[in-house]
């Protein structure tokens, strides 16, 4: 038997794991802006040592921010595997015997297929042993409504394939890992402010304070479409720092002193000549230029789009959740943008930089959640006369109403 | 045993190197460098810090009283197939003060190159070498104070692979790796001898990793049996 959500810790539970995710993105930020990905170049021991045994002392330089990430990371995967377990209740024990089984089965075959996939057989013996021990685990909870459910289990694959990912990047020295592990993190963390959004009173209860409204404005469709854009622009970005080039154009309003920069092969040498940083970055190329002119515009385009999404919001009344979320959202937006201004005008300096990563994940997750509210809140344009007598159901609850649906 | 198998080919080796030259010469800069940076990080490591009482820069232009420009790779191109790496003395790239020494150097294909960690502990490294060139490997492998060295080579000819220390970023050497043995890097006064180069027309190289945009300077040369000096100019960049 399913039921609603009505569980506090829960929702505090999923509201800690979250901002464990957040803290864990930024780490990560922190570690790419300061290039130092690679400075433990074992995985997923440290230097040989098991990861939880590696010496305080040795936590230096580089290896600071990389081996911290991972104690981190190693807590958010346990944190997601309980999440999983308690949002799926007692029948979700024996999915997580099999996988959990499956995984330390996976762990054991995988070093004798491949040596270099040692690393990968480890980490899957230890997050399968996790697995196991929230299998075993006797509460018997009913499990949480189906969406939710079904986002517990997306954030559980998420979460180690993420951790796959990571591992895998230091062993085969793929960039382009990189960049998917970036773009995975923000969606994950996404993921995780879902499920804190549906497990708060304040959503159980938002049928019975919010009146249902016909989506006269296409808010969801516009809302969803930035939601894309931003995620879009936040792979641009992770693109841009996984090139470990620096900085592509130094100057900001202009590129180069210029509205469009010369990206022809003599210019782009001339570039090339006159940067000078200590840490020596890779050469930048006329492709890592024209695609900050890209993320450049696209911001461009998100403030635009999210003052839009605020000015028409407004018509919903200045009290809507939709209304008042969307004026946060837009103040993060333009913080993002100050901060990526900043990103250039300090060089790149790492902090900055990976604040403009996390205003930018803070970005995303505003949008995701506003996009849920209002399929949750709103009802398609065309059907609001039949909505009006018949309960709605929406994608993130089922067909019961809390109150009768009003038009505006 | 026939001794006239033995006895030919020391006396034509014999011949050859009587009739091969030098190659010498002198680099200079056109213009003025930008000035260095000083290196901020090294001094705020709480290990590496206490190594460097003195600020240390960046060496990107390592230039004499005269212009003489250290750290130019000078090379024969055009030439493949012809290392003596497998047989040639090893090259020794040390890791001491938190800084790779020495930061230009040129191997041949093949030829060992020894890294060290001369840095007291609890100062570790993590000796990471990225090539670009096909048949080139990764390698990221850990050093700690006093370990063993590391053994590295690189089949396939590259210009500046980047080595470099993630756990300490500002740590970089680059090396050149060519496919032959007629190759030399300039000294602080400038000058570079590419030793025993056998007789004819040759087009030579000069590469530095900033100057002249980081692109080769070339010129056409010709060896017969007595040394040849041949000196190159490299342009600092034009000011912003």
């Amino acid at each position: 038997m399913e039921r609603p959500v009505n569980n506090p810790w829960l929702n505090r539970f999923a509201v800690f794991t979250a901002a464990a995710t957040l803290i864990l993105i930024g780490i990560g930020g922190l570690v790419t802006s300061k290039g130092v990905g690679m400075a433990v170049p074992d995985w997923p021991t440290t230097y040989g040592y098991n990861m939880f045994l590696f010496p305080i002392s040795q936590w230096v330089g580089g290896i600071f921010y990389e081996h911290t990430h991972r104690l981190v990371a190693t807590v958010v995967g346990t944190l997601v595997v309980a999440l999983t377990r308690w949002l799926g209740g007692r029948p979700a024990r024996k999915p997580l015997a099999i996988i959990g089984s499956l995984e330390v089965l996976a762990g054991v075959i995988l070093p004798r297929l491949n040596p270099k996939l040692t690393g990968a057989g480890y980490f899957l013996s230890g997050i399968g042993g996790v697995v196991l021990l929230a299998a075993v685990v006797w509460v018997r909870n009913e499990p949480a409504e189906r969406p939710l459910r079904v986002l517990g289990w997306l954030a559980f694959f998420a979460v180690q394939l993420q951790g796959l990912l990571g591992g895998l990047r230091v062993v085969f020295y793929w960039d382009a890992i990189g960049i998917f592990h970036a773009a995975l993190a923000q969606a994950f963390l996404v993921l995780l402010c879902a499920i804190a959004l549906l497990t708060t009173s304040w959503w159980q209860n938002l049928r019975a304070k919010i009146p249902l409204q016909a989506d006269r404005l296409r808010l969801r469709s516009v809302l969803l479409g930035v939601t894309v854009l931003i995620f879009a622009q936040l792979i641009v970005g992770a693109t841009m720092r996984h090139a470990h080039a620096g900085l592509a154009i130094p100057d900001f309003p202009l590129a180069y002193h210029k509205l469009w920069p010369p990206m022809d092969a003599v210019s782009v040498a001339s570039y090339n000549e006159n940067r000078r940083e200590v840490n020596e970055t890779n050469p930048i190329t006329a492709f890592q230029i024209g695609l900050q002119m890209v993320h450049r515009i696209m911001a461009l385009v998100v403030v635009c789009a999210v003052a839009f999404c605020a000015l028409r919001t407004r018509r919903l009344g200045s009290r809507h959740p939709l209304a008042r979320w969307s004026l946060f959202w837009l103040a993060l937006v333009l913080c993002q943008i100050l901060l990526g201004a900043a990103t250039i005008w300090s060089n790149k300096a790492a902090d900055i930089a990976t604040l403009h990563v996390l205003v930018g994940a803070l970005s995303l997750v505003t949008s995701a959640l506003l996009t849920i509210v209002a399929f949750h809140v709103l009802i398609p344009g065309r059907a609001a006369v039949p909505a009006a007598a018949q309960p709605a159901k929406t994608p993130f609850a089922s067909a019961k109403p809390a109150v009768p649906a009003q038009s505006h | 045993m026939n001794l006239h198998f033995l006895v030919m080919p020391a006396l034509l080796a014999g011949l050859q190197a009587a009739s091969a030259a030098d190659i010498i010469g002198t680099i200079t800069l056109n213009g003025t460098p930008p000035p260095e940076l000083v290196n901020t990080a090294i001094a705020a490591d709480v290990n590496c810090g206490k190594l460097h009482p003195e600020p240390v820069t960046t060496h990107f232009y390592v230039v004499g009283p005269n212009k003489e420009l250290k750290d130019v790779v000078v090379s024969l191109t055009g030439i493949s197939g012809k290392s003596t790496g497998a047989s040639a003395d090893p090259v020794v790239l040390d890791q001491r003060g938190c800084e790779y020494t020495p930061y230009i150097f040129a191997v041949q294909t093949g030829q060992k190159i020894i890294v060290r960690n001369s840095d007291p502990a609890p100062i570790l490294h993590n000796v990471h070498a990225t090539p670009t060139a096909a048949g080139n490997t990764e390698v990221n492998v850990p050093q700690a104070s006093g370990a063993a060295d590391l053994t590295i080579s690189f089949p396939s000819a590259e210009n500046f692979l980047k080595f470099k220390c993630d756990v300490h970023p500002w740590m970089f050497a680059y090396a050149t790796v060519v496919d032959h043995p007629y190759f030399s890097v300039s000294g602080a006064d400038g000058k570079y001898k590419i030793a025993n180069v056998p007789p004819g027309k040759y087009t030579i190289q000069a590469m530095h990793r900033k100057a002249s945009g980081g692109k080769p300077v070339t010129q056409d040369i010709e060896v017969k049996d007595t040394d040849v000096t041949l000196d190159f100019t490299l342009d600092a960049p034009a000011p912003k």
